[in-house]
């Protein structure tokens, strides 16, 4: 779950002030917000609910009224007969490449640029920060139509340069989060390599990275996730099928097979877990990211 | 790196500013090939023909002349998006702003309720929109199957002219768990010493809320609003997956028509004036928004 302490920096955990009244009334709050709480979990739970359970029904229990929510008997054969429909594992390959690629740009090319922002003085410098910043206010879709022309023109349509080489470059919201970070850390460790004639580049590699190591795992859980869930970029450079994305090849599906759920739902559900499964895993990563942004919290 | 140092000697500065540049390098290549290329690229191209089979040819204004008077899709289009961001963008504010202080209370299972909120905010977009192309089925999906068991024959929703619009706003509220996580932090960063010198004071709990809470969260509120007017004018992949802009054009929202235009039509000069007309009109907007900030958002005179 996602833990209280990981939520801004001065986080507390008295959250509630008014919370001493009358004993009665005191009952008669918690109770209503605990009613609320409740129907909101029921609200934003159980479209995920009907997808498990309709991806596990057989077809007559699919279109029964009034709806079946627990399936009898469970049906696995939804799963499999995705294979059959869409070749899942090859658009399951390819997201993972073109993920790979993204966040190997938000570690390495970002936090090299975000270690110049920071640490590095230099005429222009913080000019060309501003630039930067200003970059991610411009919508996609401005430079959208050149970019295809341009990259028609290198003959990388139906390719994954124009989904990967971008992003291996550097991404300014990554680099943003990642200097707010580097501004952090303290500056000792680095003056005592400096003096020891170290290079930059060593430092940022055997100092700094190790010791950014929750800022980075941050900014690659997030370019994981934009990469897994792109639709517009895959949409717009590839044409064949065999090298779809899971977006662009859940979307295919959908188009071609409207009516049947059972694999609909299936399909739906295998691109979802992952997903679910790295944000159980790295819960706090997806908090810090709020606290890195800048916000003030 | 060089460890002979006799010969031509770069001042410790000089060189600073080198490993900064060559630092910045990679990001600086993809800016200029990227982005900035692209973005003049978009503005030239705008006022040109060119439908990539036939060569480009100058032609001025036109494109833009065309839009704004002889092209019924364009104003039918902004007028589907701008029904979309007026509805959703107070929809959202507010869900997350509610969900955000239920979730501050002291209640049992905080943290489950946190997740659980949280969660549909991040499932992909492609998947989420299939999920909903079912739940919103008009006879076997859950919502009019739930409606039918009261008695109630619901909407067509997607299939509806009326419905269509609102349905795809239902399922990007359901996403409202990430703006949630955003006001849920503003309103923990409220100090505590403020609500106890309120209720020093003698203020109430609405008072409390009203003169203490909302002034320290409108920055936070502010942020989410300025954020999700920009994206909700970008709205694209739900429209395209889940009806393809009908039924009758009634999802045809800008973005739809643009990429048709671009990328199923060809006609890319006049696809990049319509890019430009967008953002144009989005930063003209978020230009307003900060503005209008003055009035209602409250900066700490010292930020911490």
């Amino acid at each position: 779950m996602i833990r209280d302490q990981a939520v801004g920096p001065q986080s507390s955990r008295e959250m509630h002030p008014s919370a001493r009244g009358q004993p009665l009334r005191r009952l008669l709050e918690r109770g209503g917000t605990q009613l609320l709480l409740a129907l909101g979990a029921v609200v934003f739970a159980l479209p995920f609910v009907w997808m498990v359970s309709t991806s596990l029904k057989a077809d007559r229990q699919i279109f029964a009224f009034p709806p079946i929510w627990v399936p009898d008997p469970f049906i696995w054969g939804n799963f499999p007969a995705v294979f059959i429909y869409a070749p899942m594992h090859l658009y399951f390959f390819n997201t993972l490449l073109i993920a790979l690629a993204h966040v190997f740009g938000a570690v390495f090319t970002c936090s090299l640029a975000a270690y110049g922002f920071a640490r590095l003085r230099a005429p222009g410098r913080d000019l060309i920060f501003m630039v930067m910043v200003s970059q991610m206010m411009i919508p996609y879709i401005v430079m959208l139509v050149p970019l295809y022309l341009l990259f028609a023109e290198l003959e990388w349509i139906d390719t994954f340069y124009p989904l990967t080489i971008p992003a291996m470059l550097g991404t300014p919201f990554y680099i943003f989060m990642l200097r707010q970070f580097f501004l952090t850390i303290p500056m000792e460790l680095e003056e005592a390599a400096i003096i020891d004639g170290a290079s930059r580049l060593r430092i940022w590699w055997t100092i700094v990275l190790p010791l950014a190591k929750p800022a980075l795992a941050t900014v690659a859980i997030f370019s994981f996730m934009f990469a897994w869930n792109d639709f517009t970029g895959p949409l717009i450079f590839l044409n064949s099928r065999e090298k779809f994305t899971l977006s662009l090849g859940l979307q295919a599906f959908m188009f071609e097979r409207r009516t049947m759920w059972g694999p609909l739902m299936a399909a739906s559900t295998m691109m979802i877990m992952p997903i679910l499964i790295v944000f159980f895993l790295a819960q706090k990563h997806f908090i810090q990211g709020i606290a890195l942004t800048g916000i003030k919290a | 790196m060089a460890t002979a140092q006799p010969k031509p000697r770069l001042t410790n500065a000089a060189r600073e500013a080198l490993t900064c540049y060559l630092f910045l390098l990679p990001w600086g290549l993809g800016f200029l090939a990227f982005v900035i290329g692209p973005v003049v690229a978009s503005f030239v191209l705008g006022f040109m023909d060119y439908e990539i089979v036939t060569p480009a040819r100058w032609v001025g204004l036109a494109n833009y002349i065309e839009l704004f008077t002889d092209d019924q899709r364009f104003g039918m289009s902004m007028g589907n998006t701008l029904y979309y961001v007026l509805v959703f963008v107070p929809f959202h504010v507010i869900i997350a702003t509610l969900l955000a202080l239920l979730l501050n209370q002291k209640a049992r299972g905080i943290a489950v309720y946190r997740t659980l909120f949280y969660v549909p905010s991040i499932v992909p977009i492609v998947a989420g929109a299939i999920l909903w192309v079912w739940i919103l089925q008009p006879e076997w999906g859950l919502i009019n199957s739930t409606l039918a068991m009261v008695g109630i024959e619901g909407p067509l929703w997607l299939a509806s002219l009326t419905w269509s619009k609102p349905a795809l706003i239902l399922m990007a509220l359901w996403g409202s768990g990430a703006a949630m996580i955003i006001v849920l932090a503003g309103l923990q960063g409220v100090p505590q010493h403020l609500y106890e010198a309120a209720e020093i004071d003698g203020a109430n709990r609405w008072q409390r809320f009203q003169h203490v809470t909302i002034p320290m969260l409108s920055p936070t509120l502010f942020f989410i609003l300025v954020l999700s007017v920009i994206a909700s004018f970008q709205v694209f992949t739900t429209a395209y997956v889940m009806t393809g802009g009908g039924p009758a054009e009634s999802t045809l929202f800008y973005m739809l028509y643009l990429y048709r235009r671009a990328f199923v039509l060809l006609d890319m000069g006049y696809a990049a004036s319509m890019a430009w007309i967008l953002f144009v009109a989005v930063l003209a907007l978020t230009l307003v928004q900060f503005k209008l900030a003055s009035r209602w958002v409250y900066y700490e005179a010292e930020q911490s």
